[in-house]
């Protein structure tokens, strides 16, 4: 059934319009002003042209390398990241109990790490990695293992990842478990009835069926770790070295840190261009499936 | 491709597979799916439950050696935190600013969910994908212009600013996830409210809403939780009077060392709102999680 075409249903709109354009066009404009500038404080700003964007993207000057290496570690992290979570994810919802009170508490208890504040997340593995008070390090070291994420940037990553698939790993699991459940019975009884293996019936009826949310799982994880901020940056402040210092660490380094207001605003501006580069794939991908669903169902 | 391999295997196994395709699909006995389950939840719990166990520590105890549980249980982190008006003003600070922006949030998004779900019109496709893009800007690029521009307006150090940035990617959100419970709310109701002469606006509150109380629920659950944890905005747009609580946290930190006990006990408090939170619409969260979209 196609919906009618009503342009007055623009009226509607208009309020989430003014308020998102507000607080995403005005800013905006704002990180254009400034890409196109240079200052030396004090308010005093020239005009310096597509300069910056010059030397971000030309990997031979010192900014343009230091903008390339914090693009691939945080490419490598977003990979790592959905390698782990979206398998581990499936895993988790294929094991959630059927029926019973265990099923709100899983619910609960699962949910929990995605309610934490991301400075508190931080925090709790800062403490929790600890060589000495915490209780992860203190027993990785004891089982012979030199471990210590301060000083060793392998360590470093795998804190941070280990810590990500904590934070993250429902998110995927609690959408897994909803297209789970959205399954009518009846397609396991036709399974059961035809003798159909374990693996059969999660590769022909549970895979298919989750398709659609494992887009979005895969959509937010990846957004969500493509930006991650606030968690690395409690844990190991972009340490040791450069070592964790991803794209959004390096920016606010430059915004916040250097103030080096046009250099940090024409990263802003490429950042957001991928990000919504890859967003658009996913999206035309996502409306695909749907359409292809709805020509199916129909 | 899968599908044909997995066909021609279960022929061979035709007499084992019904057996094991029952011992999978129904009861509890304790098998893998339960080990899996347990091994996750433990991996979950022990992080918090580390933190829960320092907050009830005395630094003494913290810092002399590893204990697994408090030898000595101490509550005084925790009376610190809610006699030292610095310390739990940080907590209504936050929660005022979450709450503002949740309202906000589902007070806007209402309408435009309905225009989404009911019609089409002139450039409604790519205006969705421009709100989902302001959901996936990174905050960090946000935050100096932000300052800059809420300092103009004068609202820099309210809770009001806060509210209105997290709007950036929380109206989005609560669009797409009410457009997606509207959608299963058949239009056919929506035409027979008109023939029996109700107005919009009343057909909207009185008909509609109670239809899609659960979204709203749901919505509101989102909007909740993607504010609580936002930190990076808040405590650019903040200073002295809005202080978040995740932002007073760092004062832990002081010439004489490190606070854990105290962080611990501010850090187990942060979870409760959450976990209280979750606790209410624990029946939808499934649903919720896939916006609104199984």
């Amino acid at each position: 059934m196609t919906k009618p075409l009503n342009n007055r249903a623009w009226f509607f709109v208009l309020p989430v319009f003014a308020i998102v354009a507000f607080s995403a066009i005005l800013p905006l404009m704002t990180v254009v002003n400034y890409s196109v500038q240079d200052t030396f404080g004090n308010n005093q700003f020239f005009w310096n042209g597509i300069g910056w964007f010059q030397e971000l993207l030309d990997p031979s000057s010192q900014l343009g390398e230091q903008f390339l290496s914090s693009l691939m570690r945080t490419l490598l992290f977003s990979a790592i990241i959905l390698l782990i979570e979206v398998p581990l994810g499936i895993a988790v919802a294929l094991s959630m109990p059927r029926e019973g009170w265990t099923v709100a508490l899983c619910l609960v208890l699962m949910a929990i790490p995605l309610l934490i504040p991301w400075n508190v997340v931080g925090t709790i593995w800062q403490v929790f990695a600890r060589g000495d008070i915490g209780l992860l390090g203190w027993v990785v070291n004891r089982l012979g293992i030199d471990y210590n994420y301060t000083g060793d940037p392998i360590d470093a990553w795998v804190t941070i990842i280990v810590m990500d698939v904590w934070h993250w790993t429902s998110l995927v699991a609690l959408l897994c478990y909803a297209g789970l459940k959205s399954i009518p019975d009846a397609y396991y009884q036709a399974a059961r009835i035809d003798g159909a293996s374990r693996w059969a019936v999660f590769s022909t009826i549970q895979l298919p069926k989750m398709r659609r949310v494992l887009l979005i799982a895969v959509l937010l994880r990846f957004m969500d770790s493509f930006m991650i901020y606030t968690e690395p940056f409690v844990l190991t402040g972009g340490g040791p070295g450069n070592a964790t210092t991803f794209l959004s660490i390096d920016l606010v380094k430059l915004a916040l840190g250097q103030f080096d207001l046009g250099k940090a605003a024409a990263m802003s501006l490429v950042y957001n261009l991928i990000i919504l580069a890859i967003c658009w794939v996913f999206y035309t991908v996502m409306t695909n499936v749907d359409a292809e669903r709805e020509r199916i169902e129909a | 491709m899968s599908g044909t391999i997995a066909v021609g295997r279960s022929d061979t196994k035709s007499i084992a597979a019904p057996q094991a395709a029952n011992r999978a699909l129904s009861g509890p006995r304790v098998t893998g799916r339960v080990v899996v389950m347990t091994l996750y939840l433990l991996f979950l719990m022990l992080p918090i439950y580390w933190l829960l166990n320092m907050s009830l520590k005395t630094n003494m105890e913290i810092t002399s050696g590893l204990t697994l549980w408090p030898r000595e249980i101490t509550f005084d982190n925790y009376i610190k935190i809610f006699t030292d008006e610095s310390w739990y003003s940080g907590y209504i600070n936050s929660l005022t600013y979450v709450l503002i922006n949740t309202v906000l949030s589902i007070a806007f998004a209402l309408p435009a969910a309905y225009a989404f779900s009911r019609y089409r019109f002139l450039g409604d496709k790519h205006l969705f994908f421009w709100l989902l893009t302001n959901r996936m800007a990174p905050p960090a690029v946000f935050a100096l212009p932000f300052f800059n521009l809420y300092s103009a307006i004068g609202l820099f150090d309210t809770p009001w600013a806060v509210a209105l940035a997290h709007c950036l990617f929380n109206v989005p959100l609560a669009v797409w996830i009410l457009e997606g419970f509207m959608s299963g709310v058949p239009r056919e109701i929506d035409e027979t409210a008109a023939i029996d002469g109700y107005s919009f606006p009343r057909f909207f509150i009185k008909i509609f809403m109670p239809l899609i109380a659960s979204g709203v629920g749901v919505a509101a659950f989102f909007c909740f939780m993607f504010s609580w944890v936002e930190l990076l905005l808040a405590r650019t747009l903040t200073s002295v009077d809005t202080k978040p609580i995740a932002a007073t946290m760092t004062r832990t930190v002081s010439a004489a060392g490190m606070d854990w006990g105290l962080l611990a006990a501010a850090g187990v408090l942060t979870i409760v709102p959450g976990a209280l939170v979750i606790w209410f619409v624990r029946n939808y969260i499934a649903k919720g999680f896939a916006l609104g979209r199984v």
